[in-house]
């Protein structure tokens, strides 16, 4: 039942944005919009609308590190990893959320609340080093100014 | 009559906390008229706020919402307060520079319609529109314009071989991918003054006969792609965008897709694998018709072009360099910001002159131009000037414009590290020399690191930097070597 309904809701957000050309990703990111990943019962249905293999989807699904096909935790902390926040110090600000968190890069914190994504530049790199957390950006993050951020990161659900 | 002030509201303002600084400016109890500007881009300032006086704005830097009632205790505070940095248009680093491309960041409300035909907007499509294709062509052409996402070919022959390609249907394609570490320019045209590019893209579909075109925004700038979709709203409903079809696409976390065949699989709902070529992007493109493929800053550089005229453009510069560069200064700097300058600065001017040296206030060791693929410069090539020949002399390349800049505690091994590793996250997989060759090139430099067999170990790494050199697809496989071979050159103490 749980299973029909997705399919349902998936082809009620896919359908109307299909007649665009090369509307996989629009679709995709509209789909990862709603559920918050991409469940793997959407794909038949997805396919099928833009007449695509199964596998050309799962493909593109997998190509691109955006599109979640796993559930993630009610947030997603994005680290920047790339040159500029290195050469202010990103390493010990990835330390300290690894270390704080008990997981490593693409896990989710037992209580569900925190994914952890490695991320490669976030176009802050005057303010290096940068954090996203649910699509906000913090400037000269510190492994301390991170752990404060973690532990007053407000209750959001799954 | 009430004083203004201007909160800025790009991703970097906002981070740090601009928008508490609107909303406690709200509650006091002053009058005043809030406007959320864009930003100057004087990153290291913000959040920047300036407040209007008779004889313009005064700047105000690194403000904060706590300090607000102290700051205004004794009503709106003027040039004498001791906070006042004076007027912004007069610090030198604002004043030093020749700002064409990015002349209207920061000044107006970024949205405003109305705000940017006050400041000049549309005089680049206003004088389009009475020129034939060719006549706006040779303009670009003739301003000695080079693509400012990486590669510095010439714009306008790009155009003129797309004017020139047969096809029923043309379409214009803005890489807005900003791929690169270091590099911001991209977004803070499009979250500060989103009307020059769009003004751009009309202006090369009216060069073209196109008449559909997307921005490929990368997904990572969240605030830019809303900005965008607000902007071309707000122009299709003024009529700006009658004969041409212009949406904005979201990108999907995959460096590649910043390379220009890769972004058009994407665009056409594909993995973002490197086509073969040719043919050219500009004679078989985006589902298969001729197709401009520029960056956000070339674009955004056509309406001063057109309003000013080619030659005086192609007036400032270096060489074959011409017209300006916006340099944006990243990393272990003082003074983080965007610096638009024409080409011929040397890299000392840049990273000193402007940029004040390192943030930690420790020697530079060593700058990384032009990203994750660019060489990392010793000091003792800064005289270098800033010119896309220039820099191939030394190795190094200019690309998008960053320059990420380390101190003396940098471990540049591991940076050559990361170079391979980078590639290897990043590779599409469509060839050996890239998707294999960074994988090997991360084993071999950690066996160096290790001490076992450095010597054949560097003549492997040498060899194996070379294959991917000659046999990649693309330069992401092609170049991710540079890094990695500058630091063998000039800090052979660290691989
Ligand atoms: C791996 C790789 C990544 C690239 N990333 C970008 C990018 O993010 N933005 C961009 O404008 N160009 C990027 N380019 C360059 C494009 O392939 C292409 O040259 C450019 O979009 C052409 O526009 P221009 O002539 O206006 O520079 C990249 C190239 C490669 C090989
Ligand atoms: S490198 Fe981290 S924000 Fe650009």
């Amino acid at each position: 039942m749980a299973a029909l309904n997705i399919e349902q809701i998936a082809l009620d957000i896919a359908s109307p944005l299909a007649e665009e050309p090369g509307a996989l990703l629009p679709i995709l990111h509209a789909l990862q919009e709603h559920f918050a990943y991409i469940p793997t019962e959407v794909v038949p249905g997805v396919a099928q609308l833009l007449n695509l293999s199964r596998a050309e989807v799962h493909g593109v699904i997998s190509f691109y590190d955006w599109f979640q096909a796993e559930p993630s935790g009610a947030s997603t902390l994005y680290i920047c990893r790339a040159e500029s926040c290195q050469a202010m110090g990103s390493a010990a600000v990835e330390a300290a959320a690894k270390q704080h968190l008990g997981i490593d890069y693409h896990q989710t914190s037992d209580d569900g609340r925190i994914t952890l994504q490695p991320i490669y530049c976030l176009g802050n790199c005057a303010c290096s080093p940068a954090v996203m957390l649910d699509e906000k950006l913090y400037s000269r993050v510190s492994a301390e100014s991170l752990v404060a951020m973690l532990d007053n990161l407000p209750e959001r659900e799954s | 009559m009430s004083v203004r002030v201007y909160v800025p509201s790009d991703s970097t303002a906002l981070s740090l906390g601009a928008d508490d600084i609107a909303r406690g400016l709200g509650e006091i109890d002053l009058d005043i008229e809030i406007i959320r500007n864009g930003s100057r881009g004087l990153c290291w300032l913000e959040p920047l706020l300036e407040i209007d006086s008779p004889e313009g704005r005064l700047g105000f830097a690194n403000v904060t919402a706590k300090e607000l009632s102290t700051l205004f205790s004794d009503g709106v505070p003027g040039s004498a307060h001791p906070r006042c940095l004076g007027l912004t248009e007069e610090l030198p680093y604002l004043k030093q520079q020749r700002r064409l491309t990015s002349a209207r960041i920061g000044l107006m409300k970024p949205c405003s319609l109305d705000d940017y035909r006050a400041q000049g907007g549309f005089t680049g499509l206003t004088k389009a529109l009475e020129m034939s294709c060719e006549e706006i062509v040779a303009c670009v052409t003739d301003s000695g314009l080079r693509g400012r996402g990486g590669a510095a070919f010439p714009t306008g022959i790009k155009w003129q071989t797309v004017l020139s390609a047969e096809g029923d249907k043309k379409y214009i394609v803005c890489n807005a991918d900003e791929g690169d570490s270091g590099t911001y320019v991209d977004r803070l045209i499009m979250e500060c003054d989103p009307y020059t590019l769009i003004e751009g893209i009309i202006i090369a579909s009216l060069a073209v006969n196109a008449d559909e075109g997307y921005i490929y925004c990368r997904a990572e700038y969240p605030l830019a792609l809303e900005r965008l979709q607000q902007a071309i709203e707000l122009a299709t409903d003024a009529g700006y965008l009658k004969h041409f079809k212009l949406q904005v696409r979201k990108a999907a976390g995959a460096y590649i897709c910043g390379e220009e065949t890769s972004l058009l699989e994407s665009l056409e709902g594909k993995r973002g694998q490197v086509r073969f070529r040719p043919p050219l992007p500009a004679i078989e493109g985006l589902f298969g018709k001729p197709t401009v493929v520029n960056n956000v800053i070339s674009l955004a550089s056509i309406p001063g072009i057109l309003a000013g005229g080619a030659a005086s453009y192609q007036a400032y510069g270096s060489g074959r360099s011409r017209g300006t560069l916006t340099v944006q200064l990243a990393g272990n700097i003082k003074r983080g910001g965007l610096v638009e300058v024409p080409f011929g600065l040397s890299l000392r001017q840049l990273l000193e002159d402007f940029g004040g040296g390192t943030a930690s206030g420790r020697p530079i060791k060593a700058v990384q131009a032009g990203g994750p693929l660019g060489a990392y410069i010793p000091p003792a090539l800064f005289d270098t000037p800033l010119d896309y020949e220039a820099f191939k002399a030394i190795g190094a390349m200019v690309g998008h414009g960053g320059l990420v800049v380390f101190d003396d505690s940098a471990d540049l091994g591991q940076m050559a590290r990361f170079a391979m590793e980078f590639c290897a996250v990043e590779s599409c997989g469509k060839c050996t020399p890239c998707r294999i060759g960074s994988v090997r090139g991360v084993e071999v430099i950690d066996r160096i690191h290790q001490g076992e067999q450095v010597e054949e170990n560097r003549i492997l790494l040498r060899d194996l930097c070379q294959t991917m050199i000659d046999g990649s697809l693309c330069a992401l496989g092609g170049m991710a070597p540079f890094p990695v071979l500058s630091v063998m050159e000039h800090f052979p103490d660290e691989l």
